[in-house]
């Protein structure tokens, strides 16, 4: 697997004051002071190649089989926050009455947990809506490319027995269990689990991120790793951390929402992607026209 | 209330009774135990059991145990929530004791000065003294042995009961633990026929009621005698905030899960000391269930969820047909996946598709 390596400005002065002059505006009408305004450190990333182990559940002549690898590409430079988005960042937008306040009870510079995707749904909203920029939860390939050499697939069972489907339940297990990975359920300050290749802070620590990407059963055709057909679920998302896992758009805590089986996310955050043209695509929205 | 009068002629009539007879039959027993072949065990640690035979392979002996109580901290969830433990041996639940009917079980039980409180045990095996809870009360620095005869076989609960409003809060402390009596021929199904296991595990399902703070997470103290008036107020709620088994939510997972192989028959003991719960073993059975645990009662059979009473331990007896990872759970669902009290088994062997297969895998609905 290979990754291009950063653009230069991307891990150097990448920190970006997110314009908030158009909230800045709004502020003013309010007696309440908000504070500073979002001050959002951005790595952009080169556009790229990688194999990337593909989300979901597949199966092949009607048994489960291991994930196919296929050849992703991002065409454009991928802009995304190099922190989790934080306490206090997800605050702004529950004192604006737009967002739900978060589970955990935790303020500042450690990234905002027990949220939802349909929280993390509601802040990019609400940003985009603040800077007329658009912001959105990456797709697990964006956050599979930012994330680099910390990126982790499904925990795998391999290919289905098909004389004995428990042979894969029993291979995942083992290889969860092996993983030896204790709970770790408190959220450190912004950066504590160190900076990837790519200069993208806290990948796989203990806080899992929430992508755009839906949930789906494939159907691979018997003599290759192309998905023939596929029926995704919109109301689970992809979850991106130490493994990559599946969650309820309504989880907020992944604990309650690991299956029978299997080790659950410490905690569940987000961060965002700042779309490029996203200014075009803000007055578009402003218009009414997307 | 025995008065002083009473009590002198009952001395009158025993003194008597010795003349006449030369000894009390009571005084015959004590001697002859004292002549009995006596065998020390070394406790395992749950969900272990220490080795022993199923059928007893010769008469009535003295079985010896040692535990140590320990208060310590202990983790009871992946939050990393404590609880001022106190412990048998060093484990939630305190170790499993098997002997045979007709057995003595003789109990050194020691209080290091290491500890804060007083202890001792209840052995609901026991005939008497509160069940041994009477002669076993001890400080930090001492210790005590107490034997007594199984007289009935069965699982059963032992736990602290040091009085009063201690004797809950020791138990929902950590502070109980199982004894198992089995008959000396070992045991037999509903027909009476004898049955064996070639795996046993021990599980001891327990509540715990931890105080929160203002903002709702879970408090920490120093010590189990700061929190005690916290825990009772959330004791008397009724409402645990934990249901787990083997002291820690998790405890039974992933490298610790329990293990067998399709073919064999494992025993599930399980006891709760304090509150009732309801065994299930997801995708397995009950084959013969001992749904009080005790083995004078011929076992129900093909259980789906067996009942085990507060203050009781039963035994379930499965050979596993399937491989795969089972979930073994308190079947209120709530406590076995928000409470905790969830375990796994994986079972290595052959899959049986006659007795189950996915004819057709998932696909979209046929129109």
């Amino acid at each position: 697997m290979s990754f291009d390596p950063v653009f230069s400005f991307g891990t150097v002065a990448a920190a970006a004051l997110i314009g908030l002059g158009f909230s800045h505006a709004i502020d003013g009408m309010y007696p309440q002071p908000r504070g500073p305004a979002v001050l959002t450190e951005m790595v952009t990333l080169a556009p790229g190649s990688f194999d990337h182990p593909q989300p979901g559940e597949f199966l092949r002549d009607n048994h489960p089989a291991a994930a196919p690898v296929a050849k992703e590409t991002i065409e454009t430079p991928l802009e995304i926050m190099r922190f989790q988005v934080t306490a206090s960042d997800y605050d702004r937008c529950v004192l604006d009455g737009t967002c739900k306040p978060a589970d955990a009870n935790l303020a500042g510079y450690v990234p905002v947990t027990g949220v939802s995707f349909l929280d993390a749904q509601a802040y990019a909203n609400w940003l985009s809506a603040r800077t007329g920029e658009t912001w959105r939860l990456p797709t697990d390939v964006e956050w599979a490319y930012a994330a680099g050499e910390r990126f982790h697939a499904d925990i795998e069972g391999g290919d289905g027995d098909s004389a004995d489907p428990a042979r894969r339940w029993l291979t995942q297990y083992r290889t969860e269990a092996a993983l030896g990975r204790k709970p770790d359920p408190e959220p450190r300050s912004l950066g504590a689990f160190g900076a990837n290749s790519k200069g993208v802070a806290d990948i796989a620590g203990n806080v899992w991120e929430w992508t755009a990407t839906c949930y789906a059963h494939a159907t691979m055709s018997s003599d290759s790793t192309l998905i023939a057909s596929s029926i995704s679920n919109c109301g689970v998302h992809v979850v991106e951390g130490f493994h990559r896992t599946y969650m309820s758009n309504f989880i907020r805590d992944g604990k309650s929402g690991g299956c029978a089986v299997g080790t659950p996310p410490d905690n569940l955050g987000f961060r965002l992607v700042h779309e490029r043209g996203g200014f075009l695509q803000a007055a578009l929205r402003r218009l009414g026209l997307t | 209330m025995l008065t002083r009068r009473e009590a002198l002629l009952g001395s009158v009539l025993t003194a008597a009774a010795v003349a006449a007879i030369g000894s009390t039959p009571a005084m015959a027993a004590v001697t002859d135990v004292a002549e009995l072949p006596r065998e020390k065990v070394t406790l395992v640690a749950p969900p272990f059991v220490h080795a022993h035979d199923q059928v007893a392979k010769s008469g009535p002996k003295i079985v010896e145990f040692t535990m140590k109580i320990e208060e310590k901290p202990m983790v009871i969830d992946a939050d990393g929530t404590q609880l001022n433990a106190m412990t048998y041996n060093g484990s939630i639940p305190g170790p499993l004791m098997v002997v045979h009917e007709g057995d003595y079980l003789e109990l050194t039980l020691i209080n290091p000065d290491t500890n804060t409180l007083a202890h001792n045990i209840d052995f609901h095996a026991a005939t008497g003294g509160l069940g041994g809870g009477a002669l076993t009360l001890i400080n930090p620095g001492e210790q005590v042995t107490l034997r007594f005869k199984a007289t009935r076989s069965g699982t059963f609960v032992y736990h602290c009961a040091p009085g009063g409003a201690m004797i809950p809060w020791h138990v929902v402390s950590g502070m109980s633990g199982a004894v198992m009596v089995l008959p000396r021929d070992g045991l037999r199904d509903e027909k009476g026929k004898p049955v064996r296991y070639d795996r046993i595990y021990y599980i001891g399902e327990n509540d715990f009621y931890i105080p929160r703070d203002e903002q709702g997470k879970f408090k920490k103290y120093d010590s189990a005698g700061d929190n005690y008036d916290d825990t009772v107020k959330v004791m008397r709620g009724l409402v645990p905030t934990h249901v787990v088994f083997n002291g820690n939510a998790g405890s039974l997972t992933g490298e610790n899960a329990m293990k067998a192989k399709v073919g064999e028959t494992v025993l599930i003991v399980h006891s709760q000391a304090n509150r009732d719960t309801r065994p299930h073993l997801i995708g397995g059975h009950g084959d013969f269930v001992w749904e009080h645990g005790k083995f004078g009662n011929p076992p129900a059979k093909d259980l789906e969820t067996w009942f085990i009473r507060g203050g009781s331990a039963g035994a379930a007896l499965y050979a596993f047909r399937q491989p795969g990872v089972y979930a073994y759970v308190n079947h209120n669902l709530i406590e076995a996946v928000e409470l905790g009290a969830t375990a796994h088994f994986t079972v290595d062997g052959k899959w049986d598709d006659d007795l189950m297969m996915q004819v057709e895998p998932p696909k979209a609905i046929a129109s």
